[in-house]
């Protein structure tokens, strides 16, 4: 289960809102129990990697962004626990094209932004055998 | 040749929560076959129902991204050290 402080969802709407029309993305710095409890400390926007005329509806981050994050994390003392990022005009559901590009563990925060204002927030954890999210927030 | 595999967080409770493990082979490919069939529940997470490595599973032989060398193909020396490293991608549309 995900502890998500209304700092860190509000500050992931926010990047949702200044990102729009375009999905913004992140990773979520935190601490991890063994035995799937996490909390989330603080958010580290990232750099949406793709095309600018496709960051309407996709976003990456690379594999020299994941590396990144995850040293930021260390250096204050955080783990990365999961990603953010948002859709534009779509409801925050995963879509398939989340699911399969998705890791297990990880924790997915999804904020959906309508004509600029952002609305519903939710996190997901992908299931064992990949054939769905579990939602977690 | 036995080389070494870094393994990021989230695909560490696969291997026992180890951030390290040992696996053989003279190729990137061998290797990382290798390391599947040491942790089978690793499989689905690390290659598509083709058989074919993950679009987002990249793998860094030091400091360099292997699509940078000879891709898969490219040859291992006794020792060397491998990360899996993921992309994180995703968005609002299925395709
Ligand atoms: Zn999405």
């Amino acid at each position: 289960m995900i502890v998500l402080p209304d700092s860190a969802s509000m500050a992931i709407m926010s990047e949702g809102a200044r990102v729009y029309p375009n999905e913004c993305c992140g990773a979520l710095l935190g601490t991890a129990d063994g035995s799937g409890g996490r909390v989330v400390s603080e958010i580290l926007p990232i750099h949406n990697g793709r095309e600018a005329e496709e960051q309407f509806h996709r976003f990456v981050i690379g594999p020299d962004d994941f590396m990144a994050s995850e040293k930021t994390a260390r250096a204050r003392g955080l783990d990365v626990i999961g990603f953010y990022h948002s859709h534009p005009d779509h409801p925050a559901i995963p879509s398939d094209y989340d699911r399969e590009h998705a890791l297990p563990w990880y924790s997915y925060v999804i904020v959906a932004v309508e004509s600029g204002v952002a609305g519903d927030l939710t996190s997901w954890i992908l299931d064992c055998d990949r054939s769905r999210f579990l939602k977690e927030l | 040749m036995p080389i070494t595999i870094q393994i990021p967080t989230a695909l560490r409770v696969f291997t026992d929560r180890k951030s390290e493990v040992r696996a053989n082979g003279a190729t990137v490919a061998g290797a990382i076959a290798d390391f599947a069939a040491s942790y089978p529940d690793i499989r689905q997470h690390l290659y598509d129902e083709d058989g074919t490595l993950r679009s987002f599973i990249n793998i860094y032989l030091g400091d360099t991204n292997v699509k940078n060398l000879g891709g898969l193909d490219t040859p291992l020396k006794d020792g060397d050290t491998l990360m899996l490293v993921p992309a994180i991608a995703g968005g609002s549309c299925p395709r």
